[in-house]
């Protein structure tokens, strides 16, 4: 069987809370419409289509949209070699869906990321810390209104953080900007933050 | 059951030591129930800077807690902020010790986006198979060398360095730079093969096989060796896969896998190379798979080198970047006489390669295990978002169900077995 017949096969389980399967670049997404029901969603995917390798849990800040997160789900199957891609929502005020490490193991690192750089919960998770940052540390850094030269911040007798020097440095792109100004800033600033 | 803290207590340690000193905790400590133990971040066997707080019972550990994140720079981050092109030096600075391959499974990842990976000429690919090849010899070399290392075998270290030395002399011709290669382009390599390159490969090639020959000899059969690997470590077929292993560390719990034959990108269908598998998934399996690998390898770039089309010299002057200037830099000699080449050397450069709008994960056997590239474009020359799936980290999330059980001296030659590399795991 195909992805295509697979992720058909998960949209007749659960029916219109699973979108019509997208192609792109020979790459089949669904998407999932109630993000609470994501470990239901993946338990049938694993137990019955065989999706038994979670190959990554990646999130996304739609920052100034609603809802504003959305977490991607990169699942293959070692017995059909096919792989899917299922996403889901979560709106900001939520910002929690259950975890899915009951149905795979490797979700849990990811999910920490997760946690750590963009602050969404894992409902259920065992041991929900910080993976990548130290605890203690404010924000979240790859939120699309967290700048690039970083934020000061402080943690006694742990770590700080400065911005970086030269305000994020000379190799900061904005792809098509109007003049050289536009285009290589000094620091990019977050979409909607102040310009100093 | 009460715990003796030997630092200051951090994130790691308390996650290690839920249970707090009681207020007979002091009598308890003296008794020497527990102990908590910090290994690294700074420590020779930990390859780089994992932390690893251990709960341990005399020798035997109970409790495994790893610590990372002290090589994070926010790669993803980064990608975000410059063009497609502008982070292939990035990439370099995942798995440093592979850093070809990385360079090609990235721009690998943004051609597929831009819909061109089938266009790539023949050459360009067999250079890719080449690059990626000496990177998996070249990783291997330093993981086998400093797995032995850490179990006794100092030798070995410093003999598989000699051959990578030689690899970094290849390297160092092919691109410029030793480490830091950024070889790859968006469709295309930065350069073709240098006058002579071949040669100096396949005179490289005799002498590794020879050198991996040694290396085994000294340490396959090697009592000690053998003891402090063999069935320590074990890893179960089905705990790989639900931790999302990759790499030799998955195929030696038997699983039958690697991306190359499975989903296979450049040329890499149309060349005869085995995966090994091993069997009983310890340190020793893994250790196997590796050295096997090191020889299919070995295979893989004499057929490449056999098969580049255009030969070394590339005396039919075949290309090896795809001829569209909206995707890959013009040559110099053109922008400086011709308008059109001009006009698209300047769109490149200040725009980028204009991406459509979409997502595409793509993913390449790495040394290390599979590094897949996320990405996430709304149009236009930078990624909205780029997740990087890095192997190591996958592969270290198993330890804290791996550790238990084993003794401290096991740690080193389990850390060696999973040859992980911290620049690719924190990112």
């Amino acid at each position: 069987m195909s992805a295509l017949e697979y992720a058909q096969q998960l949209k007749a389980r659960f029916g219109d809370i699973i979108s019509e399967p997208k192609e792109f670049r020979a790459e089949i997404t669904v998407q999932l419409s109630d993000a609470s029901r994501i470990a239901e969603v993946c338990l049938m995917a694993k137990k019955e289509l065989g999706f038994d390798y979670l190959v990554d849990v990646s999130s996304v800040d739609n920052y100034g949209a609603d809802p504003r997160w959305t977490l991607v789900y990169h699942l293959y199957g070692y017995g059909h070699h096919c792989h899917l891609r299922l996403k889901t929502d979560v709106s900001e005020e939520k910002s929690e869906l259950p975890t899915v490490t009951t149905v795979w193991r490797a979700a849990d690192w990811h999910e920490r990321e997760i946690y750590d750089m963009m602050g969404i919960r894992f409902a259920g998770h065992p041991d929900l810390r910080r993976i990548l940052m130290w605890e203690g540390y404010p924000y979240h850094p790859l939120r699309k209104d967290f700048p690039l030269a970083g934020k000061p911040s402080q943690t006694p007798e742990v770590a700080f953080t400065r911005s970086a020097p030269e305000a994020g440095g000379p190799f900061v792109t904005v792809a098509g900007g109007k003049n050289s100004t536009t285009r290589e800033p000094r620091a990019r600033t977050p979409e909607g933050a102040e310009e100093k | 059951m009460a715990t003796q803290e030997l630092h200051i207590p951090d994130s790691g340690s308390r996650a290690a030591a839920p249970v707090p000193p009681g207020p007979d905790g002091e009598l308890a400590d003296i008794a020497g129930d527990k102990m908590v133990l910090n290994m690294g971040p700074s420590h020779p066997a930990t390859h780089g800077v994992l932390r690893i707080v251990l709960e341990l019972e005399g020798e035997i550990i109970t409790k495994a807690t790893p610590d990372i994140g002290y090589l994070h720079r926010g790669d993803e981050k980064i990608a975000e902020n410059m063009t497609y092109t502008q982070f292939i030096p990035y990439t370099d600075r995942l798995d440093y010790l592979a850093p070809l391959a990385n360079n090609v499974a990235y721009a690998l990842a943004v051609e597929k986006l831009l819909g061109i990976d089938r266009e790539l000429p023949l050459r360009c690919q067999y250079i890719r198979v080449i690059c990626c090849e000496l990177a998996r010899i070249s990783s291997h070399l330093l993981g086998l060398g400093s797995m032995a290392m850490d179990v006794g075998a100092l030798t070995v270290f410093l003999h598989t360095f000699t051959e990578r030395e030689k690899i970094y002399d290849l390297i160092e011709s092919l691109t410029g730079a030793r480490f830091t290669t950024a070889y790859t382009r968006i469709g295309g390599v930065t350069r073709d093969l240098p006058a002579g390159w071949t040669g100096q490969c396949r005179k490289f090639l005799e002498e590794v096989v020879v050198n991996i020959d040694e290396t085994e000899r000294l340490l396959t059969r090697n009592r000690i060796f053998v003891d402090r690997n063999r069935d320590i470590g074990v890893i179960p077929r089905e705990a790989a896969i639900d931790y999302g292993l990759s790499g030799p560390n998955l195929r030696g719990s038997g699983v039958d896998f690697d991306m190359r034959k499975a989903h296979p990108y450049l040329v890499y269908d149309q060349l005869e190379f085995d995966v090994p598998v091993g069997s009983a998934g310890d340190c020793y399996d893994r250790y196997l798979c590796r050295v096997e690998e090191m020889r299919q390898s070995v295979r893989l770039l004499r057929q490449c080198l056999d098969k580049l089309p255009g030969g070394g010299g590339n005396a039919t002057g075949e290309p090896v970047n795809i001829p569209n200037g909206k995707t890959v830099l013009p040559p110099k000699h053109k922008v400086l006489t011709s308008m059109e080449e001009l006009i698209h050397q300047f769109m490149l450069v200040t725009e980028g390669v204009n991406a459509p709008p979409g997502e595409i994960y793509f993913s390449a056997e790495n040394p290390k295990g599979e590094l897949g590239f996320y990405i996430n474009s709304k149009g236009g020359g930078t990624p909205y978002r780029m997740k990087i799936r890095s192997p190591s980290f996958a592969n270290l999330s198993i330890l804290s169900f791996l550790m238990p059980g084993h003794m401290v001296s096991d740690t080193v030659a389990i850390f060696g077995s999973f040859d992980f590399v911290m620049g690719e795991c924190d990112r």
